[in-house]
Order: C-alpha cells, then structure tokens, then sequence
C-alpha cells in the first residue's frame, strides 16, 4: 500500500500529461448523423423549416445568404413552404429599391428607399458593405452561409461542431485573445464568433424542444440545402441513370458474349 | 487502312458516292472491316472511352459557356448561383464537366500506362504515342484553364502559382521571366484579364486535341494496333475486323465506366474537389496549402522537390518532354513487358513512384513521417521518387534494354491461343 499510493499517483501523472492537448491543432469534427446523407438519402423537411427559423431569427443577424431567394423556400426538395407562406416571409423583409419617379434613391431623411421583399428577391445582406460587417464584429468578417458546408472541410459535421463547440474551459496555458471565444473545433481555436446559440434562442412552432442541440441540427439541415438545393433531385435523377446503366451494361454484356462466342 | 480498301459499294446510290466523296468507303475501312488483333485486352478499351470523354467535356462545356460569366466580378456567382441553382439541370451540367476532367484524366492515365507496358511506342508506332504526348499536355493545359474560370480560392491561388512559374526565367535573363508572366496575366496580378483569356483558351484547346485525336487515330490505322503479345499479325487467324468484335467490347466496358462516372456524379460530386473552390476568389487570403487537381499532383511533388525555383521547374518540364524522347530511349526488341522479367518489375515501381509522388504533392510542403523517434521529410522521398521517375526513362530503360534475356515471344497471336487449346 505504501508504495501504491506513490505509484497511482504517477500514473495519474502520467495520465495527465497524455491527455494535455496539442491546443495548435482544431479537434476533429464531431460525427453525426444526418438525414441526407448517403445515395438515398433525403432533407429532413421539418428540420428545414426550424432551421430556417435559426437561421432568420440568429444568423441572419451578422451572416448573409446571398445566393439564395425567397422563391426557393417554396421550390421542389426545399423547406416545403407553400408559395403563399414563401411570399409573406419575403414580403417581411426589407429590400433596397431603386430610384423612385423622382430619381431620389433616398427618403427625406436620407435613409436608402426600400420597398417590401418578393419571391425573385434574394435574402438581402444584413450589412450594407464588407467594412460595414467588420465594423460591427471586431474587425472580423462573417462569412456568407450560401456555400459554406461544401467550403469546409468536414461540412456538416464541421458547422455543427463550430456552432455547438463553445463554453469549454480553455486548457491551462492557453491564451484566449481579446475580443474572441474559445473554440476547440476552429483553427487556431480564437474565433470572433461571439456563441450563437442558446437554449430557448428562438421558439418552435412544432413543438420541438429549444435546445442546442436541436437549434444546431436544424439550422446545419437548412444551410445544408442552401449549399446543394438539387441534392434530392440530383439523388433521384441517380438512381434512375444508376438502373439504366447496369442494365445497358448487362445487355451489352450479353452481345459481348455472343458477338465473341468461339472467337477467342 | 493497313492495306487494300476492302469497301464494296452495293447499291446504286453508294456506287455513285463513292466515286464522289469516298466517306462510306473511309467509314468501312477505319471502322467496320477495320482489321485488329483479336487479342487486345481490356486495357484496350480506353482509346475509345478517351474519345467519348472528349466529346462529353465538348459538349456540355459548350453548354456551361452559354451561361457562364468571364468576369472576376461575376465568375463564381455565374457558376455558383446561376449555373448550380437558376439554369434548369445546370448543375448535372456543371458536376460532369468538373467530375468528367477526373474521368478523363483516370482514363488517360490508364491509356498511358498500358501503352509503357505493352511497348505500344516502339517501331513503327513512335508518331502514335508522339501525338498522345501533345494530346497529354494539352490536356493538362485544358484542364488548368477550366480549373481557374469559377474563380474559387483555389481557382485564383492555382492560377497564381503555376503562372509565376515562369518568373524563375529571371535568374537566367533578368526580368525576363517577370515580362512573361505580366504578359501570360494581361495585367501586373492575375485578374480579370488572365480570366478572360484562360476562358478563351479553354474553350479553343480542346478542339485543337480533337486534331490531334484525329492524327493520333490516323497514324494508329496505318500500322494498326499494337497488342499484349507485343507481336505483328502474321495472317487472317490473328485478325478480326473491328466492328463488331471490338465495338460492342468497347461499349460493354464504357457502359461500366460511365457507370462509375455517373456514381461519383450524382452521389459524390465534391469528391475530387477541393473546399476552398467554394470560396470566393479573394486576392488578399491566401489559402493555407495550395493544392492542384489530383490529376497534376505528382508534378507538382517534383517540382517541389527540388529546393531551388528554376531547377524545380526545369525538372517539371523535363519530366514533360521526357515522354517525347521514349520511344527511342527503349532498346529492348521485345515489345511487351509480358516477356520481359526485368522490365515488368521495374514498370510496377515506376507506377508506384508516380502514385507515391501523388501522395507527397497531397501533402503540406513541411509535412513528414514519424516513425518513433524517427523523423522522415515527404521531401525526401519526393527527391527519391523524382530520381527514380528519371532514371525509369534515362537508364533503365536504355539499359536493361541490352542486358535483359526476354522469354521467348509467340509466333502468332493464333498460335498461344491454338496451344491452350490443345489443338497444336
């Protein structure tokens, strides 16, 4: 016993030191599962649809979606949202009109003329300009969320694991920079995205509870599908021109075999 | 074509044709009676998937320039929002185009290594593998044009880095280098006039390597095929004609391969790509590693491996011009490996260098491998694989040329064939 004591402590030693991180290098993504992974796989419709409400009620705050428009809200292997409900979300934003009859691009109080959103509109930034959004994140510049599952290494797994991967303690040694938040699945694990999330940050009409978690999911679904909007289609598409070609190959198989029969 | 015309003319109208423009007559003899070895292998088959490549990357190349926007201000948003998400089936369009480069390249790699193994550039078919080097490095001309025009960080940083290439030519001639390379841009930065012209010569040079297809094809008719024997047809017992034995074999084997495209297509379309191309090009970030296309990426290891700038590129244009020089630089009278032992061995490592320096261009400039305690640069063995890749066509191939003893060759593809059958 004596000497055990001394020996379990060392272990734990050892233990420890073998567990202190390499802080230089971003933790690998965590693995989860995804309903439109896979040759068949499908956009969760409801996750869709509680992922846009993220993405418009927290996201859209800092981060645009450019190249996506109201039209596609209602479009086949989207969200589902009937034409009806994708022209009242666009009618609810503000997009910034042209000239009116006069000429004036401005109102009297020198505010840029807008006029409510339509179907053809885009998501409008939420920053007039690049400086604009830097100015009002430290400097930093939020990425465009249109492509940025295919823009990252890992995808999905890797968004979700940004967006959830705040509130640990840094290790021991580890400079956090002023301004910034750790984050141990970001390069270099400053980043300047202030925790997006929160339990209850937004409320779901279904019914599903608030929670991190379910935040991240959905809103990782729906920028999934902003990413590739044809992934349905182009899974369906697949698979009939998958069929066609094994059975074109097995009917040229046979004509192979009997054009060479005895010839070989 | 090697030959007489066997073409008879059976109806009133063909005869009246063929003493006008001879093309059913040039139909019947490059194609349907067109006679080839009876045989070739499966390797074989990808002369014709090549050909098929080449149309499709024409076709919906021409498709994709409809709708496409040379301009650094609007290239990736033509390509990403436009082309993937507003053109109807743009983004099938556009996902076997970028994934048909992969395709093309897999095949081409193939098409290659079977004409090494089988001595298919040996007398009297040096013309022939002389054009399949031009084709080579037009293609890879083509598929660095394409790379650029969505204009993604790696289109731009890619463009970037091959195109200053050329200013390690300052070290021979001050400035010289410098002069190309502003000239190659139109501009002192690669922008918006490098884009427009890349997106010129990308849709030209394609249609100059269908010439060259046509020459290449050309000069294979007049000897005809090489095969896995490596030995001349000795009469019609070796012979059969080309359609419909080796038309329906070559579209049995494009069926399956199609079927591996239309798989990496439709249910893995960003596999060969790289992340960062779904970023927009930005001339002020610089992505933390540079990488090519898989395709390019063991030229790449050698031209990193070599730590001075002028020599890394002359090793990579000499890799290059290498290839020209190989049907001479074999001595061996045996053509195919079937029969040579030393040969054959030396052939798989050389495959293996290619594959490994792939690996070593994958990879960071500084990364390495730990084996224990032991550190091992990727560097080196870049250095050990551009070696080898060199000496394969410098020595080896002259020399063992005239020491290896080959096993004795068949006198007729007939007569191997006959023997396993027990009839001779």
């Amino acid at each position: 016993m004596r000497i055990a004591i001394p020996l379990l402590a060392l272990a734990a030693s050892v233990a420890g030191a073998a567990v202190a991180e390499d802080t230089s290098q971003a933790l690998p993504p965590k693995e989860m599962a995804w309903s439109f992974q896979g040759p068949f796989g499908t956009y969760d419709r409801g996750a869709l649809q509680r992922g846009f409400q993220v993405y418009k009620e927290v996201c859209s705050a800092c981060h645009s979606l450019n190249m996506v428009s109201f039209a596609d809200l209602a479009a086949p292997g989207g969200p589902g949202f009937t034409e009806a409900q994708a022209k009242v979300i666009a009618a609810g934003y503000k997009i910034a009109a042209g000239p009116n009859d006069k000429g004036e691009t401005t109102d009297a109080n020198g505010n840029r003329l807008t006029r409510p959103g339509i179907l053809a509109d885009h998501f409008p930034p939420p920053f007039a300009n690049e400086e604009a959004a830097r100015a009002s994140n430290g400097g930093a510049l939020p990425p465009d969320l249109s492509l940025i599952i295919k823009a990252r290494e890992g995808g999905p797994d890797y968004v979700y694991s940004i967006i959830t991967g705040f509130g640990h303690k840094p290790p021991r040694g580890f400079a956090v920079q002023q301004g910034k938040y750790y984050n141990p699945w970001f390069a270099g694990r400053n980043i300047s995205m202030p925790p997006p999330l929160a339990k209850g940050s937004v409320t779901f009409s279904d019914g599903t509870p608030a929670t991190i978690p379910n935040e991240a999911k959905s809103v990782v679904t729906f920028l999934s599908w902003a990413s590739e909007p044809k992934m349905e289609q182009r899974h369906r598409i697949g698979l009939q021109a998958m069929a066609f070609l094994v059975l074109l190959s097995g009917l040229l198989f046979l004509s192979y075999r009997k054009v060479w029969h005895g010839r070989h | 074509m090697a030959g007489q015309s066997t073409y008879v003319p059976k109806t009133g109208f063909t005869r009246w044709l063929d003493a006008r423009l001879p093309i059913l007559r040039f139909i019947d003899d490059t194609i349907t009676s067109y006679p080839t070895p009876k045989n070739l292998n499966f390797w074989y088959t990808f002369g014709g998937i090549l050909a098929f490549m080449l149309g499709v990357q024409i076709v919906t190349g021409i498709v994709l320039a409809m709708h496409y926007v040379p301009s650094s201000d609007f290239a990736f948003q033509s390509v990403e929002q436009r082309i993937m998400r507003e053109v109807n089936y743009g983004w099938l369009i556009r996902y076997i185009h970028s994934n048909g480069a992969s395709m093309f390249f897999l095949a081409v790699y193939i098409h290659i290594f079977r004409g090494l193994y089988y001595g298919s550039y040996k007398a009297p078919r040096e013309v022939i593998w002389l054009l399949g080097v031009l084709i080579y490095i037009l293609m890879m001309a083509t598929a660095f044009f394409g790379y650029v025009l969505p204009w993604g960080q790696m289109s731009f940083w890619g463009a970037t880095v091959i195109t200053s290439l050329f200013s390690a030519l300052d070290q021979i001639i001050p400035h010289l280098g410098s002069a190309i390379t502003t000239w190659l841009w139109g501009d002192f930065a690669v922008g918006d006039a490098t884009l427009n012209r890349f997106f010129s010569l990308h849709y030209l040079v394609p249609f100059i390597i269908a010439g060259v297809v046509v020459l290449h094809i050309w000069a294979l008719h007049v000897p005809g095929n090489n095969n896995p024997l490596g030995i001349d047809l000795k009469g019609p017992q070796d012979k059969v004609p080309f359609h419909p034995y080796y038309t329906v074999k070559d579209a049995f084997y494009l069926s399956l391969f199609v079927l591996v495209y239309a798989g990496i297509v439709f249910y893995a379309p960003n596999f060969f790509g790289n992340p960062d191309n779904y970023i927009q090009a930005n001339p002020l970030v610089t992505p933390t590693d540079i990488v090519p296309e898989w395709y390019l990426l063991p030229f790449y290891a050698m031209l990193r491996s070599v730590p001075q700038k002028l020599i890394g590129v002359l090793v990579l244009v000499g890799s290059l011009v290498t290839l020209v020089f190989v049907p001479w630089l074999d001595t061996s009278k045996t053509r195919s490996c079937r029969f040579r032992p030393v040969m054959k061995q030396l052939f798989w490592i050389f495959a293996a260098d290619c594959v490994l320096l792939g690996y070593v261009g994958s990879q960071t400039a500084d990364a390495a491998w730990h084996l224990g305690d032991m550190e091992l640069p990727l560097v080196w063995l870049a250095q050990l694989g551009t070696l080898y890749y060199f000496a394969f066509f410098w020595l080896l191939m002259p020399f063992v040329g005239w020491f290896e003893r080959p096993r004795p060759v068949p006198e007729s593809i007939a007569q191997p064939v006959l023997a396993k059958e027990g009839a001779l």
